[in-house]
Parts: C-alpha cells; sequence; structure tokens
C-alpha cells in the first residue's frame, strides 16, 4: 500500500490541505481575540505581572506546565528517544516530578507568604541587592537570548516541514506572541498557555495510539526496537550500571545527582520561566497544588513525547541520522522523527491540528519566556536599579514596552544566529551555567537561617564561575571529560549533568563557609522567607484528599510505580 | 478565576475543541466519500472521523457547560 510517506519530498516534509490551513489559521486567530478580550484586564501591576493573583490550582498547574512545553520540547524529546531510546523519559520523571513536588510542598510557601514578584526579588529579601542584580540581569539576559534561537529552530523546522519561508515564520508567530502578552499580561499567556496545553494534548495524542495499534501493541514494540537497534534502548535504568552499556553514555549517579537532584531542582523550583505561574495562583493552597497538578501531567508527556521516538525506530522505514548526516546524504534527522510519524498517520484536519499542536507549543514557550522577562526586567531592573520611585502605571507601561522589547530582540538573536550558527550552542551552554548555582543559593537561604547576604552573593559567583571554567576547561582540552563528567565515554548531556553538580557543590560550599564567617541578619528580618522563622498556616482542618501533601503522595507512588514497570 | 467580570478560559476551550473538532469530522467524512490516492497508514480506521467527533463533542460540552450567559446569571446570583 502506498502510504502518507510518498507525501515527503525533498522541498517539506508535509503538504497542507485547504482544511489543515483553516485550523492553523482559526488558531492564530483565537489567541489574538484572547488577549484582545483580556486587554482591559491588564490595567495594574498586580494584573498585568501576576494575573491578580487569582488563578486556581487547576490553571496555574496547566499552565505552569504549558510554558514548557515547547515545540522544540516536543520534537527534541521525541528525537532523543529516537536517538537514545527510552532513557529520555528520564527528563519527564526523575528529571521533572521529585522537583515539582518539592517546589510545591516545601519552597512555595516561601514563594508566596513573601509576596515577592519574582526569584530575583525572592533573593533581594533574602540576600540583598547584589544578589538579586546578579540574578536579574543574568536571567533577562539569558531569557531573551533562548527565546530568539528557540524561534529560530522553530522557523527551521517550519521550513524543513512544511517549506514555509523562515522569515515568515519567525515574523508571524513571534508578532502574535507579542501581540497578545503585550495586551493582556500574564494573565493573557496563561489563557493561551492552557488552551495551547489542551490543543498540544489534542494534536499530538493520535500519533501513538495508532502507532501502537500498527506496532501490535507494546510487547511487540519492544521486540521490533530490540531487532532494530538492540534491547538496551527499552530500559529506563537496567543499563545504567556502566557509562558503555547503554545509548547515551551515562552512569545512573549522573542521573540521580545530576539530573534528578541539582539541573531539574534548579529548572523547576528557581526558573521563573515556570515559577511565575504558580505565583499567580489565588491562595497558598493552590499555589501549593499546582506543581503538583503540573506534576501528574508531566508523567503521561512521555506518552506523546517519548513514545512516537521510540515507534519512529520500530516502524519508520527510513533511518534518521544526525543533523549533519541528514544535510550531507540528503535524509531525515532525528529532529525530524515526531513530524514524520503525524505525516504518518494524519490525514487532513488532523495534520492541521498536529501542526498547530507544535505552533502552539513554540508559542506557549515564547510567551512564558517574554513575560518572565518582562516582570523580572520591569522590578528587579529598571525599579531597582533605574527608576526606583516608578508608580504602578509606569510599571505597568515599562511592562508592555518590555514584551515588545523581548521580542524583538528574540527576533535579531533569531538573525544573528542565523548567520552564526555556533552562537546557539555558546547561549545553550551560557543558560545552564545559572541554574544550578541558583538552585543552591535558593535553597539555602530558604532552609538555613544562618545563610548570610554575602554567603548567598558569593556562593551564586563562585558557583557560576565554577560551571563556566569547567565547560571552557573540556572546549579547551577534550581529554578533561574524564574529569568533569568521571568518563570519557561520557557524551554532551552526561557532561551537563555533572557540571551542573560541581558547580552546585562549589556554590553551596563557599555560600556555607562565607556565612560562616560572616554576620547573620537578625531572625526578624528572616521572617516569611526563612524555614523556622516563618509560620505556614496549618491545613490540619483540611479533609485529608484536599490537602497538598496528600496528592503530592499519589503522584509519588505512581511514578515509583512507573519506574519500576518500565526498568 | 475572580467571580464576576470574565468569560472562563474554558469557554475558549470549548470553542477551540468545536471548531477543530467540526473541520476535522468534516475532513474524515469527505475522504470516507473520497478516497485519497495515497492513504496515510491505517487509513481503514478512519481517525480523523472519530477523534473529530470525539473533540467536537467535547467542545459542545465545554461551551455549554463555560457558557458566558450562565457565568453572569451565577454573577448575578441567579439559577443557571
Amino acid at each position: 500500500m502506498k502510504t502518507a510517506l510518498i507525501l515527503v519530498d525533498a522541498g517539506r516534509l508535509v503538504h497542507l490541505s485547504a482544511v489543515d490551513l483553516v485550523i492553523i489559521v482559526f488558531y492564530f486567530a483565537l489567541v489574538l481575540a484572547i488577549g484582545w478580550y483580556l486587554k482591559e484586564r491588564a490595567n495594574t501591576s498586580e494584573d498585568f505581572f501576576l494575573a491578580g493573583r487569582e488563578m486556581t490550582a487547576w490553571i496555574a498547574g496547566l499552565s505552569f506546565l504549558s510554558a514548557n512545553l515547547g515545540s522544540l520540547e516536543l520534537m527534541g524529546w521525541a528525537a532523543a528517544a529516537y536517538q537514545y531510546g527510552i532513557l529520555a523519559t528520564h527528563w519527564y520523571w526523575i528529571g521533572a516530578i521529585p522537583a515539582m513536588l518539592f517546589l510545591g510542598i516545601v519552597m512555595m510557601p516561601f514563594y508566596y507568604i513573601s509576596k515577592t514578584h519574582s526569584v530575583p526579588g525572592y533573593l533581594k529579601l533574602r540576600f540583598g541587592e547584589s544578589s538579586r542584580a546578579l540574578a536579574a540581569v543574568s536571567f533577562a539576559a539569558m531569557t531573551v537570548l533562548m527565546s530568539g534561537i528557540n524561534m529560530y529552530s522553530m522557523a527551521l523546522v517550519m521550513k524543513v516541514i512544511l517549506g514555509w519561508d523562515i522569515h515568515f515564520s519567525i515574523w508571524v508567530s513571534s508578532l502574535t506572541v507579542a501581540i497578545y502578552v503585550a495586551l493582556g499580561g500574564l494573565r493573557s499567556a496563561i489563557f493561551n498557555e492552557v488552551l495551547q496545553f489542551i490543543l498540544i494534548w489534542a494534536g499530538a495524542v493520535l500519533v501513538p495510539i495508532l502507532g501502537l495499534i500498527e506496532a501490535g501493541g507494546w510487547t511487540n514494540l519492544k521486540e521490533r526496537v530490540a531487532q532494530n537497534v538492540g534491547p538496551a534502548y527499552m530500559h529506563v535504568w537496567g543499563n545504567l550500571g556502566s557509562f558503555n552499556s547503554n545509548p547515551m553514555g551515562i552512569h545512573w549517579t549522573g542521573i540521580v545527582f545530576g539530573l534528578g537532584a541539582v539541573i531539574s531542582f534548579g529548572y523547576w523550583t528557581t526558573d521563573f520561566l515556570v515559577v511565575q505561574r504558580v505565583l499567580s495562583a489565588h491562595n497558598l493552597r493552590a499555589a501549593k497544588m499546582a506543581p503538583i497538578i503540573g506534576a501528574a501531567f508531566k508523567m503521561f508527556v512521555p506518552f506523546i513525547v517519548i513514545l512516537p521516538g521510540l515507534l519512529g525506530l520500530a516502524l519508520l522505514p527510513v533511518k534518521l541520522t544526525g543533523e549533519g548526516a541528514a544535510v550531507a546524504s540528503g535524509g531525515h534527522s532525528y529532529n525530524e522523527v515526531l513530524p514524520l510519524m503525524l505525516a504518518r498517520y494524519c490525514g487532513p484536519g488532523l495534520l492541521g491540528l498536529g501542526i498547530t499542536a507544535l505552533i502552539a507549543g513554540f508559542m506557549s514557550g515564547m510567551a512564558g519566556n517574554v513575560s518572565a522577562f518582562a516582570t523580572v526586567w520591569t522590578y528587579d531592573i529598571y525599579g531597582a536599579l533605574i527608576n526606583k520611585s516608578a508608580n504602578d502605571q509606569q510599571y505597568v507601561r515599562m511592562g508592555r514596552w518590555c514584551t515588545i522589547l523581548g521580542v524583538l530582540i528574540s527576533i535579531g538573536t533569531a538573525y544573528l544566529v542565523m548567520q552564526f550558527l555556533s552562537i546557539m550552542d555558546y547561549v545553550q551552554a551560557l543558560f545552564s551555567f545559572f541554574i544550578a548555582p541558583l538552585f543552591g543559593t535558593v535553597l539555602l537561604g530558604m532552609l538555613w537561617k544562618r545563610a548570610t547576604p554575602a554567603g548567598g552573593f558569593w556562593g551564586l559567583l563562585a558557583g557560576t564561575l565554577s560551571s563556566v571554567s569547567m565547560w571552557a576547561w573540556v572546549k579547551l582540552d577534550p581529554s578533561a571529560l574524564r574529569y568533569v563528567a568521571l568518563s570519557s565515554n561520557a557524551r554532551d548531556m552526561a557532561e551537563n549533568m555533572y557540571r551542573a553538580l560541581w558547580s552546585w557543590i562549589v556554590c553551596v560550599i563557599v555560600t556555607v563557609v562565607v556565612s560562616l564567617v560572616t554576620r547573620p541578619k537578625p531572625e526578624a528580618e528572616l521572617v516569611g522567607l526563612v524555614y523556622g522563622a516563618t509560620d505556614i498556616p496549618s491545613e490540619g482542618e483540611l479533609p485529608i484528599y484536599q490537602r497538598p501533601i496528600f496528592w503530592a503522595g499519589v503522584v509519588a507512588i505512581v511514578f515509583v510505580i512507573l519506574n519500576i514497570i518500565f526498568w | 478565576m475572580k467571580p464576576g467580570s470574565s468569560i472562563s478560559i474554558w469557554f475558549f476551550i470549548g470553542i477551540s475543541l468545536l471548531v477543530n473538532g467540526a473541520l476535522i469530522f468534516a475532513a474524515g467524512m469527505y475522504e470516507l466519500m473520497h478516497p485519497p490516492e495515497y492513504p496515510v497508514v491505517l487509513y481503514r480506521l478512519h481517525a480523523s472521523i472519530w477523534w473529530g467527533a470525539i473533540l467536537l463533542c467535547a467542545g459542545i460540552v465545554y461551551c455549554y457547560r463555560f457558557r458566558p450567559t450562565r457565568a453572569a446569571r451565577a454573577n448575578a446570583g441567579l439559577p443557571g
């Protein structure tokens, strides 16, 4: 039987029909309409930057997850599943679930009770202005640069998949985001993120369902993958005993301590892009429940991301390769596995919805970036360093302009990357430098009363510099990999895990040592900021099924069961 | 959401599911009547028809359940 793969030609991966285009155009019209409708409800800074702090746990939780579900995330991890097998699932399970539960149960009370507008804002309250300035400037710069890189990558994907002009993709999608976020602020971003979350599932869920039917079920899928590439591709933990026995070249210590304990906690608990969504919750219980709801859904994202990659390994008649080899041979790269699977099963209409899911993923990620950038710039740079006497209306005005400015800088970055492709690697590395040390600083700030302002600042700076140094060391001398990543067989991902772990340890050690030799803040100044100095409202009067800790326990049990099933 | 002044996000989602479901269902029916020259894999399952119908039904339920007039009546203290 001739199949949809015949649709693949040299110019593009898939061809859209009229109904597909109608679905895509309708999506753009709807997100703009939502932004337009909400513009009347973004008049104060609290409205614009924190959505009036009136979101329910469900809306904040789905938005929290959606801001992370960018299209590059979808396609990138489907590609990683094709390349590394089911090991890629770690980035959704141990690389997310414990950290999300920790955010909800342990850290959220301090973020929420302190009434901070941002993560750098919390550092200001806890450690002082210098720590805030360091975190704010690095976060603002990296956020818009990353947004630009994602934008370029997305436009490139649209060119490969649909044959769309790269400039058209960049300008149409980014200006749409700029309009709806500038009009309605965080509320508009959150509304659209929830819509995008539903569309991502509606558009992507058919691929694994139909793929499993074609493969003849999970057992047959495992057998086919084992035949095609080997049994190591279908075990989550079983082959992590040594660096050489799994496709990723990583040891379980890297996954557990590097990814599970440092990188994921750093990202999910201190990256303001995601934390901002939870700060919009209407009360503390909702703020605690939001990450738990996000975690519950996050556990099942591999169904629409990892499984299509595995199905590609088992079912696709063509062998996918790395980007360079694909360009050289005129074949297809790992990154195209999800669109290829979409084209395999989705006819007119369904294909449009699938492509809309990819576009929605990109836009939700970008809206997350620009709204977080606007908040940090306005509160932690403009309000703290440039115009300390700014009033509420000036804050809102600055927020709107920053949103547009952030998008324009992102577009500029996208064009810069287009000219100098190597910039992409450097910026992605730069972003990773800040995450792990920031987690060390915030964690000690929340849990250790003795941590001092000097300890917080120097720990953050030392952790960041150590990360940069290790990265540069391996760049200049690749043999240094055996020290940084504990093995010369380690791949890029393994190196990132260990570098994060070391930089976190450096941050913690420096923070502790400097704190012990400097003067701590009086306890009265730590109220609402630190464990032991803060009255956290009791939930004892609530029935057990309404308590966040109960649902965190349920999610944790399911998480453990899933890991055992796919061991 | 704060009561009193807004259309629920779930209503917008209902609109999206309803319109997309209707379009996909219609496209599936058209394909059924005019089979394509190069069908997708598992074409015989007619995923467009049943998935479009599911989205359409979900959209109708959400639009009805979260319709703005109902929210306005609830905010005014009137029965839905």
